[in-house]
């Protein structure tokens, strides 16, 4: 393992430090971890709070500021934060307006986040919990947990906490996260592993001239592999995945204020003439440059599907640790959508 | 005989040594199926617990296990972390006050506790979870303690149960936790959180045949 790390137990303490020296707009707490907005809570504004296992950066830490998130708990590498960080940041944060989660469908996080839920609503804080579950790698959600959360938690969090800058409450908050969550999808490839620090060998083998097709954020293994092709054949594969992606269904879990409700979603696929925002994202260890060739063939793939991008987003904002690869989110955007996304952001991670 | 306050207190550090070795074990396990962290966040939840127990020991039952439940809800992280963490912390709501357990208390416990489990994570039997342990062991359990019988004898019945079910995770496949993303592939290979939870019964039994 080459890694730089001082002892494997101090990275994830190490690198906040770092965090809280570089941004000062940021305040870091330590125990337990969680960092949040220095000028939090805001009066009057609803909270918008994510979290999730480390290792993604720069989200959901770097995603903290003006227009973004209000706070974030970072977990060990690859492992979901727990119940006490949400409960702690929520009440940092808290301005009165209210708390919402934003949950990636993981078990781990998903589990955690609806403890933390309970916490916080036994403390008379109002809360809501919306799940990101956008990985069309996953087929079924009747046979395995569902649909990962991956590209398009970064969309929501930046056009979910434009809204709770413009005044939306939380209800509307939450209606528009899960409506973000539900016209998003993403597909992702590896070309190599990565390796977590306290495991020290990588997570999975991978052949020198194999992809891993339909990856997860986590190492965890995809739908396929097979040998390497050209970048415009994989990107059309990854395309063809999110834009034929069929209708999805499935239940999922709200806190409705009281208790635990189950709801069903049904998620409508792209239709020809659909404005669509794009997302093409590195897992950490692509270069910049191999991005804009997956752009490239991107774009053709969607003038070819009757889709048209309106923004685009470039770069590594969803990683891996050091694995190559990258992920295509494309994200529905309606005008609500788009105006948000327009609209003024300042984070470490996330400028506009 | 019941089981007395310091025979808890050596199973949780019996417990802390057992996933300290088998750290690396569990940790495999879960590469195999998972995200390769079970091992890690095993370890790391019992030396919080270890760090925690001073502080309790001399407290009742109720509030040792609640501790327990409290601390790994709060280190473990991951899928596990809420689950164990509701597991113990049900037992330690339900036994507040007893500074010892009879047969039926510590059923109870562990009855309360696999009640969390199913209220956390909602597996359902066969889906290759920790709960296809602990399914069958409480119903062991049961069993033997209808016979008015002593916390050993019980423990004592449950392991051969607990072995089979331990076993009985590999041709599964996972419909629940990171393992159902590989569908077919998961068969084949054992529960990292049932393996987790065999440790506790199996380590109980040591401790109380002394
Ligand atoms: N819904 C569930 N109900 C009961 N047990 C579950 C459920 N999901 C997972 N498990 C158990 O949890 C174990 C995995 O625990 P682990 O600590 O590795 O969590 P994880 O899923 O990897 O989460 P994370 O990646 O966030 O750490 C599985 O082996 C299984 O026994
Ligand atoms: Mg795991």
């Amino acid at each position: 393992m080459k890694k730089l790390i001082n002892a494997v137990e101090d990275v994830v303490k190490e690198q906040l430090e770092g965090m809280a020296l570089a941004h000062p707009e940021l305040k870091v707490n330590y125990e337990p971890y969680y960092m949040c907005r220095a000028d939090a809570p805001v009066k009057g504004k609803v909270a918008v709070i994510s979290g999730g296992g480390s290792g993604h950066e720069p989200m959901h830490g770097g995603f903290v500021g003006k227009g973004m998130l209000d706070g974030a708990c970072p977990g060990e590498v690859f492992t979901s934060p727990t119940p006490d960080q949400m409960y702690e940041c929520a009440k940092a944060v808290d301005s009165g307006a209210g708390v919402l989660f934003i949950v990636k469908n993981y078990t781990g996080d998903v589990m955690n986040f609806e403890a933390a839920a309970e916490l916080v609503a036994g403390e008379g804080v109002k809360v809501q919990n919306i799940l990101i579950d956008d990985d069309v790698a996953v087929k079924d959600s009747l046979y395995t947990a569902g649909r990962r959360g991956v590209g398009t938690t970064v969309l929501a969090e930046k056009v979910v906490g434009a809204a709770a800058e413009e005044g939306y409450d939380l209800e509307q908050c939450a209606d528009l996260c899960r409506k973000v969550n539900q016209y998003g999808r993403s597909f992702g490839v590896a070309l190599t592993s990565c390796t977590v620090p306290a495991a020290g060998k990588p997570t999975f083998e991978l052949g020198e001239d194999e992809v891993e097709m339909g990856i997860g954020i986590h190492g965890e293994p995809g739908t396929h592999r097979m040998p390497i092709k050209s970048v415009d054949e994989m990107t059309q594969y990854a395309a063809e995945q999110i834009i034929d992606d069929p209708a999805y269904s499935r239940t999922v879990r709200e806190w409705d204020g009281e208790q635990w409700a189950d709801k069903e979603l049904t998620d409508e696929p792209f239709a020809k003439g659909d404005k669509v925002i794009a997302f093409v994202n590195s897992m950490g260890g692509t270069p910049v440059s191999e991005l804009y060739a997956v752009y490239r063939k991107l774009d053709e793939v969607c003038r070819a599907k009757g889709l048209t991008i309106v923004r685009n987003l470039v770069g590594p904002y969803i990683t891996s640790l050091e694995m190559q690869g990258f992920s295509i989110t494309l994200l529905k955007a309606d005008d609500e959508i788009l105006k948000l996304w327009d609209a003024p952001a300042s984070t470490p991670g996330f400028v506009r | 005989m019941s089981m007395n306050k310091a025979q808890l207190v050596t199973w949780l550090g019996k417990l802390n040594d057992v996933y300290a070795e088998k750290k690396e074990y569990l940790t495999e396990l879960d590469a195999a199926i998972g995200d390769a962290d079970h091992g890690i966040n095993m370890n790391r939840g019992f030396g919080k617990v270890m760090e925690k127990l001073p502080t309790v020991e001399d407290k009742d039952i109720g509030t040792i296990l609640k501790t327990v439940g409290m601390t790994l809800m709060s280190s473990v992280g991951g899928a596990s972390g809420p689950l164990y963490g509701t597991f113990w912390m049900k037992g330690g709501m339900l036994l507040a006050g007893k500074d010892e357990l009879a047969a039926d208390d510590f059923v109870q416990f562990i009855e309360a506790g696999v009640g969390g489990i199913l209220q956390r994570g909602r597996p359902e039997l066969g889906d290759k979870t920790m709960y296809d342990l602990w399914a069958p062991v409480l119903e062991a359990m049961k069993d033997e303690a209808g016979n008015a019988s002593e916390v050993i004898a019980v423990v004592d019945a449950a392991l051969p149960v607990a072995e089979k079910a331990l076993a009985d995770t590999i041709p599964l496949q996972a419909k629940k936790g990171r393992a159902s993303y590989l569908g077919e592939r998961s068969i084949g290979h054992q529960d990292p959180g049932a393996t987790s939870s065999y440790y506790m019964i199996e380590t109980l039994r040591d401790v109380l045949a002394g």
